[in-house]
């Protein structure tokens, strides 16, 4: 058995150590918001948040998160309205959407370190999230729009 | 087809909803194209099975449905968005769901050649006018006055004169026993209130927050999971395998081989049944495979093009088209060009790999899956798995990307041979490797391209094509030429050009090949578009005004005239390339001028990227801008980034660190305007690709006077 919290749920799952942490969230767990693109940490599909920090799940073994928070999609927020949320709805940022979990969990990393972003910025934080569908340009200017919704809630 | 008999209890229970609704749908007759508009009350009477498109419960819930897939192309926002115009219903206020595959309701719902708007839009604005003349009737009888006092808004009907409203809802028991009225007009353009909007997508919240269920989430009680090790050059046999360490990993269930049709041969191979995904890919990489493919060429790229080169030196081929005489001109012509353009084969590398749940129940077989064509999967795995049409039940999800791999029925035929294999429910979990190796593939083609120009104008344009034939690989005759030849050629040249031809060199390998995003205009528009560029040159004339003087058409003068302003043509600066494509398919015509020039390092850089779409009547402009704008990013990692190689039979890249899609930092700024005109509807999904790569490798000459004919090449090595 492993313990670990789940978008501050705790859970004990019977599973392998070494099965990686996006199968465990998927499979066991049952929260598929978290996705399977390669397997080998390149797109960036599975990236969930380990104690505040942007892993991909795909290639973190479950025991790495013994006794750790985790952050899923599904806990970015509690009424799909975090600034990076409502930014991608205002814009209709995805199309397929696969991606877009992925993307969104590493852009919140990024405006949480750096609230004002540069397109510099922007391309270092997110080049490791490929997009199918070419929602690039979008992605850029929905953490631009998100950046300012939270510059102005303060 | 037949048209069994269904009675109006029997439908509506079948529909999954008590008490009385109105129901609004289409009678798609065997024969015809045209569609019948029926009510609820007419299914009785008609005795025919009648699609629900619009359901209105006596609560006055309005439910729409999408009885196509929903793969990123905007179809699940803009077929309610056409609906609810006529209807006279807020978007917020109705519920959209996914049709299962069922052609006899809804017609053909293969989600490919973006047709779904184009094909359906004329039948959908009927629907919804049709739902609404009738409520409104009922209104007016209810109230015992006219009906030209009575108009609807906003889910309800009122009454001009007194002010008094009724909710559809309250209408919908008087309105479903009326027969369906014919002939309703249809409300003008300038009082479209959704239609023409940029309306935000009604999917977006789905895809932020993790709810939306594309096929790799959907889960059903008693679920395993499988990972099927496929023979890697498609066809052969297993010789043997050991399945020993396996068996070891912990999740392991079940190993068996396993067989199926794939085109017209046997694909074999070893499936491995897990209690999860994980333990399933596990067990699979474990397995020791043997396989038996005597009798199949182990071919390699540098063999295909070889090849293609050698057939086009020495073949005329199939004549597709052939207007004039080209051979005769270009034997006169003082000054010819002969050239071979070549495309690289391509992976579809959705971003959510193939997948599907099948459920196995004896007499009945129901799928769960990210389908491009419902109905097809249906109509093959009843033909396949040897059931009645009825007894096989498909359920679309979200797609994570479909681009054309989602509409070959392999992975659904497959879980449902395994779930008849296990006895029970199975999701099949393809990895990247699988998706990236198995194919089918958009084919390498090459071009021969044959020209000459006299007096600044075409005097001669000869194509002769050799690449892999789709309609061959889905079953057709290979002694035709391939139908698409031309596709992605603008109609308006056929009439200017006087001597053209188009021609098919047949060529194959054991390649599995099938459709890739905008099919062959990805391919030919390269070579078409290029050559022309050529020509243009080779005529000491402007690119854009020399295809001008061939598409005289107003409506392509207006699209050329919006290239121009918008990208500022012909203010251009020394230093700069600019380059520019027109291509047409589905029914939409695109052009794009592309900008290029030398970064400090010298190398190219692409600083700029206008589109200007004509797709005639639209839905929603921001849909359009938003594929347009995927298409030129697919299409530049096609350009100059990634492509599948083949050595010793086997795709070499298998993953996305060999085969290196564009991220976020690799791409220019992009425009895309929409031209506004009443034309018929024209594709959106797929037109706004072809263009991109001629127009980049022309704007490439203009900046360098280097002419790039193969496809991909690194900006860098220019």
């Amino acid at each position: 058995m492993i313990s670990l919290t789940v978008n501050q749920k705790a859970y004990q799952v019977d599973a392998n150590p070494d099965m990686p942490l996006l199968w465990v969230i998927r499979d066991i767990i049952g929260l598929t918001g978290t996705k399977y693109g390669c397997g080998v940490a390149q797109c960036g599909a599975c990236v969930v948040h380990l104690n505040g920090e942007a892993v991909r799940s795909c290639v973190t073994k479950v025991k790495r998160a013994e006794g750790q928070q985790v952050t899923t999609i599904e806990g970015l927020s509690a009424n799909n309205d975090h600034p990076l949320q409502l930014a991608w709805n205002e814009i209709s940022v995805p199309q397929c959407g696969y991606c877009h979990s992925g993307q969104l969990m590493s852009a919140a990393v990024l405006l949480r370190e750096k609230p004002d972003p540069t397109d510099q910025d922007i391309d270092d934080a997110m080049a490791g999230n490929l997009c199918r569908c070419g929602t690039y340009g979008r992605i850029r200017k929905a953490i631009h729009a998100a950046a300012e919704m939270q510059q102005k809630a303060k | 087809m037949s048209t069994p008999s269904v009675s109006r209890r029997k439908f509506l229970k079948n529909s999954g909803l008590t008490g009385a609704a109105l129901f609004l749908g289409y009678y798609f007759p065997a024969s015809a194209r045209q569609a019948t508009i029926l009510s609820g009350d007419e299914v009785d009477q008609a005795d025919i099975e009648l699609s629900a498109w619009i359901r209105i419960n006596t609560d006055g819930k309005v439910t729409i449905v999408s009885h196509r897939a929903e793969m990123g192309q905007g179809v699940f926002q803009s077929i309610p968005q056409i609906v609810a115009e006529e209807l006279e219903v807020n978007l917020a206020d109705v519920n959209i769901i996914f049709a299962k595959g069922e052609p006899k309701k809804y017609g053909s719902q293969i989600t490919g050649g973006s047709s779904t708007i184009r094909g359906s839009y004329k039948n959908l604005l009927n629907l919804g006018a049709t739902a609404r003349v009738m409520l409104v009737a009922a209104a007016g009888k209810k109230w015992n006055v006219p009906v030209s006092e009575c108009y609807a808004e906003a889910g309800q009907v009122i009454h001009r004169t007194s002010g008094k409203k009724l909710h559809y809802g309250e209408l919908v028991l008087d309105a479903s026993k009326m027969e369906a009225p014919k002939d309703i007009k249809l409300k003008p353009r300038s009082e479209y209130k959704l239609i023409g909007k940029p309306l935000t997508r009604q999917d977006t919240p789905l895809k932020t927050n993790g709810t939306a269920i594309f096929g790799l989430d959907k889960k059903i009680p008693g679920m395993v999971y499988a990972a099927v090790e496929r023979n890697p050059r498609l066809r052969g046999k297993v010789k043997s395998f050991d399945d020993s360490a396996t068996r070891k990993v912990p999740g392991v269930k079940n190993v068996f081989k396993m067989q199926m049709l794939v085109f017209s041969t046997i694909r074999e191979g070893v499936a491995v049944i897990a209690d999860s995904t994980w333990a399933a890919i596990q067990g699979k990489k474990a397995l020791k495979v043997e396989w038996d493919d005597t009798g199949f060429e182990h071919i390699s790229s540098e063999e295909i093009y070889k090849q293609q080169h050698a057939v086009l030196k020495t073949k005329e081929g199939m004549s597709f088209k052939k207007i004039g005489d080209p051979d005769a001109v270009l034997k006169q012509a003082a000054k010819k060009l002969d050239v071979v353009y070549e495309t690289p084969y391509q992976t579809h590398s959705c971003m959510e790999p193939l997948n599907c749940v099948a459920h196995w129940q004896g007499d009945k077989l129901e799928i769960w899956g990210p389908i491009q064509a419902p109905d097809w999967v249906q109509g093959d795995l009843s033909e396949k798995m040897k059931l009645p049409i009825e007894k096989v039940i498909v359920n679309m999800t979200f797609l994570g990307g479909g681009f054309g791999r989602k509409a070959f029925t392999d992975y659904t035929h497959e879980a449902a041979v395994i779930s008849k294999e296990i006895n029970g429910p199975v999701q099949v979990v393809w990895t990247r490797e699988d998706d990236m190796t198995q194919g089918p593939f958009r084919p390498g083609v090459s071009y021969r391209c044959e020209g000459a120009v006299a007096n600044g104008a075409v005097s001669a344009f000869k194509v002769r094509m050799a690449g892999q034939n789709m309609d061959v690989w889905g079953g057709g005759k290979k002694d035709v030429p391939n139908g698409s030849a031309t596709e992605g050629f603008l109609p308006a040249y056929m009439e200017g050009i006087k001597n053209i031809s188009f021609a098919d060199v047949p060529f194959e390998t054991p390649i599995p090949v099938m459709w890739w995003r905008s099919v062959y205009a990805s391919t030919n528009g390269f070579a078409f578009e290029s050559f022309m560029d050529e020509l243009a040159v080779a005529a000491g004339k402007d690119p854009l005004e020399f295809r001008r003087q061939y598409l005289k058409e107003e409506r392509l003068q207006h699209l050329i005239d919006k290239m121009e302003a918008v990208s500022g043509w012909k203010s251009r600066k020394k230093n700069e390339g600019y380059g520019t494509a027109i291509t047409e398919c589905f029914s939409s015509t695109v052009g794009q001028i592309v900008k290029v020039s030398k970064n400090a390092a010298g190398k190219v850089q692409i600083d700029h990227v206008w589109a200007v779409m004509d797709c005639g009547w639209y839905v929603n402009p921001d849909t359009i801008q938003a594929q347009v704008e995927g298409s030129i990013v697919m299409a530049l990692g096609a350009a100059t980034q990634h492509e599948t190689t083949f050595k010793d039979g086997l795709a070499v890249q298998q993953n996305f660190y060999a085969y290196n899609m564009p991220r976020i930092n690799e791409i220019p700024p992009i425009d895309v305007y929409v031209m506004d005109n009443n034309f018929d509807a024209g594709g959106v999904g797929e037109p706004g690709l072809p263009p991109f790569s001629p127009a980049l490798t022309n704007a490439i000459f203009d900046l360098t006077g280097k002419r790039i004919r193969r496809l991909p090449f690194s900006l860098d090595s220019v």
